[in-house]
């Protein structure tokens, strides 16, 4: 278990709604996500995960509550956004690899355009990190020649080329071949075991078992219920829960 | 069957009886016509004249060089290739305005595109360039500069701008051919930077980059690719639509041509040189286009 003693929160979520016109996506969000801590987030589609977590780098804007990145706050209309985003790692569903970049260009390309750093210093990082995921024979290779497993693995070094303080994974799996979703999986399991922040928006309840501190269920734009994996899929405890549940692991 | 014969060889296209009589009419059609020139109007073909104007022979120096046409081709690309740089300039920032959260530079995009485009080009080119000629270039001084000043008389200047006597004549024309093909090129570029998915805007800002990086490193370098080949035809008919600023007595290819025409009387010579003379030009630049869409979709694979 966490050591939340010692901790500090990274990400504050708290009193967070959110309307797409008169629908109400997200209404009162609160979550705290803890230096070191590992969230899974789970629910049926539409539910307002993917759009959660999208409001923690403010790809989508909030118009209530309060956000704390860090220790600071988030707002839509903030000027230099880009320095938090800079902290903030964020893997897609659809890879979003820049297809007209080699894939060590696609990531050495926030290093250089933000940190300043120099090309060899970026490069020497994106290897080290290619090789961490495992791709680096395919560096000068573009996006569209490597297959979907391997994309979303060079996008997540993409991710942690910028050194961020706490990654977030929009269903990184969803979009995969079955036979591809376990080695993504696997380097997401050693992200987490070197001790990353992570919130993850995920299907995949084995990965939640092994990984995850707490499991947040949200259904209709709102959480619903926070566990410790063990406890949520044992014995939810709201209804909704119990249903999304079964019908998960119903076949 | 065995797996490794070479597969059968593909059906070639032949021309059909058909094809042949529709190419047969269209040859009797031309012939027809230039019998009715001949024969009908009576008139009498002489292209020496004309050909006189292309280039002439200089019995002081004792060479060949280029007369009024030649000259005027050289303004027309000139013309061309200045508008083509600027109209891209505009069109790119005026289509990214388009596509702005900013109302205010939406708006200002906005007018600027429907104003161009829905008035004739002649109409536009008369108003912008009397007020151009009459109150901008006044007011910057591009009347008085000296044709002798060593800033323009010299042999770069004179390949880049023509020659410097007509230096405000040739930028009143180009100015008015690339704000009315700048509006085109804006709408290309528009929808070029709207065929982007997305993903590629959030990836771009999830790793920090700033608004102009993700711009530039990101969404235009995808946008132009996908907008060459229409972004190439606009070229095209900016070259062509460079016919037009002849009406506001810029000495490009079409104005001298008129003056040629009129000078030697013999219209149908000077208008079918000319015409191949565009033509020449026109195709050229598409044969190059076609070469950097090639070279654009190689470097995608």
């Amino acid at each position: 278990m966490l050591d939340t003693s010692a901790a500090r929160p990274l990400v504050e979520i708290t009193g967070m709604c959110k309307w797409y016109g008169e629908f109400s996506a997200l209404h009162d969000i609160n979550l705290s996500v803890m230096e070191g801590e590992k969230v899974v987030v789970c629910g049926p589609s539409g539910s307002g995960k993917s759009t959660m977590i999208r409001c923690i780098n403010q790809l989508e804007a909030h118009q209530k509550g309060k956000i704390l990145v860090d220790g600071t706050e988030v707002t839509p209309d903030m000027k230099n956004i880009e320095q938090i985003r800079r902290e903030v790692g964020m893997v897609f569903q659809s890879f979003n690899l820049f297809p007209h970049m080699t894939i060590l260009d696609n990531l050495i390309l926030g290093p250089m355009r933000n940190r300043g750093v120099s090309r060899k210093e970026a490069t020497d990082l994106a290897m080290h990190y290619l090789e961490r995921v495992q791709i680096a024979a395919q560096a000068a290779k573009y996006p569209p020649q490597l297959s979907g497993g391997q994309q979303q693995r060079v996008a997540i070094a993409r991710a942690l080329c910028m050194k961020p303080k706490v990654m977030l994974f929009d269903e990184p799996t969803s979009a995969l071949d079955p036979e591809m979703i376990a080695g993504v999986l696997d380097v997401m399991i050693e992200l987490a075991e070197d001790g990353m922040t992570m919130v993850v928006v995920t299907h995949e309840m084995g990965f939640a078992r092994k990984v995850a501190d707490r499991v947040v269920f949200m259904d209709e734009g709102e959480i619903i219920e926070v566990a410790h994996p063990e406890d949520f899929f044992s014995n939810p405890q709201s209804d909704r829960a119990q249903l999304f549940l079964s019908q998960l692991l119903g076949h | 069957m065995d797996r490794n014969s070479p597969p059968p060889a593909p059906p070639r296209k032949r021309l059909t009886p058909l094809d042949y009589l529709l190419f047969g009419s269209v040859a009797a059609l031309v012939v027809y016509a230039g019998y009715r020139v001949n024969d009908v109007l009576v008139y009498n073909w002489d292209w020496s004249r004309v050909l006189g104007f292309l280039v002439r022979f200089d019995e002081d120096t004792g060479r060949w060089i280029g007369n009024l046409l030649l000259t005027g081709l050289f303004t027309t690309l000139r013309l061309a290739v200045w508008a083509t740089l600027l109209a891209t300039v505009i069109g790119i920032v005026m289509g990214y305005w388009r596509t702005c959260e900013n109302l205010t530079l939406r708006i200002i995009s906005r007018c600027y595109v429907e104003l161009i485009r829905n008035i004739p080009p002649v109409v536009f080119i008369f108003i912008f360039f009397f007020f151009i000629s009459s109150q901008i270039f006044p007011a910057m001084g591009l009347d008085d500069i000296d044709p002798d000043g060593a800033l323009v008389a010299n042999p770069v200047f004179h390949f880049l701008f023509g020659d410097p006597r007509l230096l405000s004549n040739f930028l009143a024309g180009l100015l008015c051919l690339a704000m009315f093909e700048g509006a085109y090129v804006t709408e290309i570029v528009r929808a070029g930077i709207q065929s982007v998915q997305k993903g590629q805007w959030e990836a771009a800002r999830a790793i920090g980059l700033s608004r102009t990086n993700v711009l530039r490193d990101v969404i235009l370098p995808q946008a132009l690719r996908k907008i060459l080949p229409p972004l190439a035809g606009q070229f095209i008919t900016l070259i062509k639509d460079s016919a037009i600023v002849s009406l506001i007595s810029i000495q490009e290819l079409t104005f001298l041509a008129t003056e040629v025409a009129a000078t030697t009387t013999k219209v149908f010579e000077t208008w079918i040189l000319v015409g191949a003379m565009y033509f020449i030009l026109c195709y050229s630049f598409a044969v190059l286009f076609a070469w950097f869409e090639r070279r654009a979709a190689r470097s995608r694979r």
